[in-house]
């Protein structure tokens, strides 16, 4: 109809809009990045860098399942509980193994396994009540949420599950050490978020999630199998909660009822500052890795400054959630 | 003529050499309008002609570039977003906007609550609507929740809007597009009703026979131009026509090539029975064009959708090439060569808020697999050749979808289905709302397909276009098969008889003939 003629009007105002639109976030995250710079020598630091982005590196794997997730047109709020029920049956798994397989890699090896597939149990569980049982992502995710905090709590009567001394040992490597002077999570978030990458553009499954969430019914009468796929999202997220987990228990050896606290908005802030529509059908996997690292910079920057209180720290992050969302619609009405 | 009355009765509304352009693109040339009270005026054209450009440009939701409005005989600039209702000028837009949770009561007293007391009013306001439907000769309950109306009764309560908000000028978006026979007619019905009041009515449709019946003026737009405004009794069908296209539409369906009186079967279909489907058997041969008529409802979609899996089968047997089919999921009937092309393409076809290319490859991702990821030059190389075989025209292939004109979704729709390389084609409405020139072009390539030895259903509520098309036509009525016609029997006055069921076929082995 003649409604499209503003779209193609202005073509040359159109293509800077586009640009503008995929470079957001990165551009975004350059200024902050310069902010820094200004504001303090440490900030550029090798070492100031590499603490900013490992610690980012959970959350950043977590909200990597959850663009998907999103994407789809679903929502998992469960995640943080899910990473703290996982971190406390991981820790019980290995001081369990103790006896009968000794202190070493084999205990860690076999806590790891435990972990993704707790995690991968979980998303199935998740998954199957949303498709199967019809019922919205959110109220689910919302229930599982508290289920799962609350079995953490439970699974440490009330304090804190900590880890054998020497079996933390044999593991901590996995969060502080890496290779080449890059810590291990940097390089399975960077791993996983390329992965992510690539499944989202270049597969039928990354392809069929934006069409569910674009519009379910078109996606069921273009033969896709709606639920198979949604359900997937899930389980990909549940496994991706145990791997962010597996990098997460050598940092602390311990978990309580408080680890993971807010994991989950944290994650879906992640995805949203990236570029990927809360309501589905258009994802962006690199988004999301960009929208993680600017959240974690604004925590880091706060500290190294002294003219505003860190404890501002999560104001500074909803501003930006907002200010996202804000240029998000923003650039659909012009 | 009209022209005598046009210059008795004075215009309420008018518009004097109006202009439109969105940037640097022109939609509307210097467009003359006018309409008086109790009239209905109706503005036709091809999707594009601007005709949705000029009724928002009449009803204040756009602005026109150069040229004026006047209202009651003054020059007025309309409010914008609907302000223009206050004044009594109401557009009621083809997706009808109601918002789908509240009643009746709550719909037409939207945005002007009664109040008492700072609270709303909700007994005045039910009492009100109540009356409103009256006058309206509407029988429908003021605290029915939207969701629960027909589409017919949703119109029906956006009238009533209009009404209790005293419209003076009601202008209406191809209201038709989505009634029956009979609501349509109970539409007129309420339309004539409200012209004796003294509203004047503006409306557009695509359906030439529908213009003929209730408007006194016709103004035909082309291409932002206004090519002319007469009064009805001067016009035929074909002259309307002839004035939207500015070409001959003789050939408008292409010549019929029967199939083969021995060519195999390629779809049986025994008993079938489903959701709205009442025992259906039939058979489709080879090369074969099979029209499916009937009224909106009779079943015609829930037989399609039941072949191809989409929906529950009760009990019934299909064969599609001699083999047993019993498809649970569209894949597999896709798989076996059988593709359904559904008649909602907003809301079930296409991606709207995506580019062509993820539209025309969703069905066949497959088939751009390379080393188990998609490969875009592949799927680039099939955009490419749909948009040349099928005249799909978009200014970019990353425009939206939702953006192109009807027309250009539909040719998108049936490339995006013949990706799969079907044998067997069902096309659920192929043609609905867009302008005759598409058309012709959709007629013609369905032509073509059965001359390929492709087999094709056309399901459609155009009795024109199943007669123009089809080499045996299937007549639905309340979810059985009323009868089947060839040949010289496929006329409107058969096809109408059993579809209202004044004839009826008795004999099943006759019917699978």
């Amino acid at each position: 109809m003649t409604a499209s003629a503003p779209e193609t009007a202005g073509k040359p105002a159109r293509g800077f809009r586009i640009d503008l639109k995929t470079a957001g976030p990165l551009l975004a995250l350059a200024l902050l990045v310069l902010l820094g710079i200004t504001l303090n020598e440490n900030f550029f630091t090798y070492n100031n860098l590499t603490n900013v982005l490992a610690r980012s590196s959970f959350i950043g794997i977590i909200a990597i399942g959850a663009t998907f997730v999103i994407t789809a047109g679903g929502l998992d709020l469960s995640v943080g509980s899910m990473a703290a029920v996982i971190a406390g049956v991981m820790i019980m798994v290995m001081n369990w193994l103790i006896p009968s397989l000794g202190i070493g890699w084999s205990v860690v090896l076999a806590g790891m396994l435990a972990g993704i597939l707790l995690g991968g149990v979980a998303g199935v569980f998740n998954g199957m009540m949303i498709t199967r049982g019809r019922i919205e992502a959110f109220i689910v995710t919302l229930g599982t949420m508290g289920i799962f905090r609350s079995l953490v709590t439970f699974l440490a009567n009330g304090g804190t599950l900590s880890l054998n001394f020497q079996v933390a040992d044999v593991y901590r490597p996995v969060y502080y050490d890496g290779l080449l002077g890059v810590p291990y999570p940097i390089i399975v978030f960077a791993v996983v978020a390329i992965a992510g990458e690539i499944v989202m553009r270049r597969t039928t499954f990354g392809r069929h999630c934006a069409a569910i969430g674009s519009n379910e019914q078109v996606a069921r009468y273009s033969s896709i199998n709606v639920d198979n796929v949604r359900l997937l999202t899930y389980i990909l997220q549940g496994v991706l909660v145990g791997v962010a987990v597996l990098l997460y228990v050598p940092r602390l050896g311990s978990a309580s009822s408080t680890t993971g606290v807010l994991w989950e908005l944290e994650a879906i802030a992640g995805v949203i500052i990236g570029g990927t529509m809360l309501k589905g059908g258009h994802g962006r996997v690199w988004g999301t890795v960009v929208g993680v690292v600017i959240l974690g910079l604004i925590g880091n920057i706060l500290n190294l400054q002294s003219l505003i209180s860190p404890y501002l720290n999560g104001a500074f992050q909803g501003v930006i959630i907002i200010l996202a969302v804000l240029l998000q619609r923003g650039r659909r009405n012009g | 003529m009209s022209s005598a009355e046009g210059t008795s009765a004075s215009a309420i509304l008018s518009a004097s050499r109006i202009s439109k352009s969105f940037g640097e693109i022109p939609v509307l040339f210097s467009i003359d309008f006018d309409i008086k009270p109790g009239e209905v005026h109706a503005i036709i054209g091809e999707n594009g002609a601007g005709k949705s450009t000029l009724i928002k440009i009449l009803s204040g939701f756009e602005q026109p570039t150069s040229g004026s409005i006047s209202y009651d005989g003054k020059v007025v600039t309309l409010p914008p977003n609907g302000g223009a209702e206050a004044m009594g000028i109401v557009l009621i837009h083809q997706e009808l906007n109601l918002a789908e949770h509240l009643t009746v009561a709550d719909s037409i007293f939207l945005g002007r609550e009664l109040k008492k007391f700072g609270f709303l009013d909700v007994a005045e306001m039910r009492r009100r609507a109540a009356e409103v439907m009256q006058t309206l000769h509407v029988n429908v309950d003021p605290d029915a929740r939207i969701n629960t109306l027909s589409v017919a009764d949703k119109q029906m309560v956006e009238i009533a809007k209009a009404i209790s908000r005293d419209a003076r000028v009601l202008v209406m978006d191809e209201p038709t597009a989505v009634l029956s026979v009979g609501e349509t007619q109970t539409l007129f019905e309420q339309i004539r009703r409200l012209t004796a009041r003294g509203v004047a009515v503006i409306f557009i449709s695509h359906k030439l026979d529908e213009i003929m019946e209730l408007a006194r003026r016709v103004t035909v737009l082309r291409d932002g131009q206004l090519i002319a405004t007469v009064g009805t009794e001067a016009l035929t069908p074909d002259s309307i026509a002839q004035m939207m296209v500015g070409r001959e539409l003789s050939n408008l369906y292409p010549p019929k090539h029967e199939p083969d009186v021995d060519a195999p079967l390629v779809l049986s279909v025994h008993n079938l029975v489903a959701k709205g489907v009442k025992d259906v058997s039939f058979d489709l041969r080879k090369g074969e064009i099979l029209g499916f008529a009937g009224l909106i409802g009779s079943g015609r979609t829930a037989v399609a959708e039941a072949i191809v899996g989409l929906s529950h089968r009760d009990s019934g047997a299909i064969e599609v090439e001699g083999q047993p089919a019993n498809f649970t999921q569209v894949a597999q009937s896709v798989d076996a060569g059988l593709a359904y092309m559904t008649k909602d393409r907003k809301g079930k076809g296409l991606l709207l808020n995506m580019g062509l290319r993820p539209n025309l490859t969703l069905l066949t991702l497959k088939k751009h697999l390379k080393g188990g990821f998609l490969d875009p030059s592949s799927e680039e190389k099939a955009l490419e050749r749909a948009v040349r075989r099928f005249d799909i025209r978009a200014r970019d292939a990353t425009v939206a979808v939702g953006r192109l004109s009807g027309g250009n979704q539909q040719k998108l729709m049936l490339g995006k289905t013949m990706e799969t390389e079907p044998d067997i084609i069902i096309m659920d409405e192929p043609t609905r709302g867009i302008d005759v020139g598409t058309k012709q072009q959709i007629y013609h390539i369905i032509a073509a397909l059965a001359a390929e030895g492709k087999s094709i259903i056309v399901i459609s509520s155009e009795m024109q276009e199943v007669i123009g098309l089809s080499h045996r036509v299937v007549v639905m009525r309340e979810g059985r098969l009323a009868g089947v016609l060839e040949g010289a029997e496929i006329t409107e006055g058969e096809i109408m008889r059993y579809a209202a069921g004044i004839k009826q076929s008795g004999h099943n082995d006759r019917i699978s003939a």
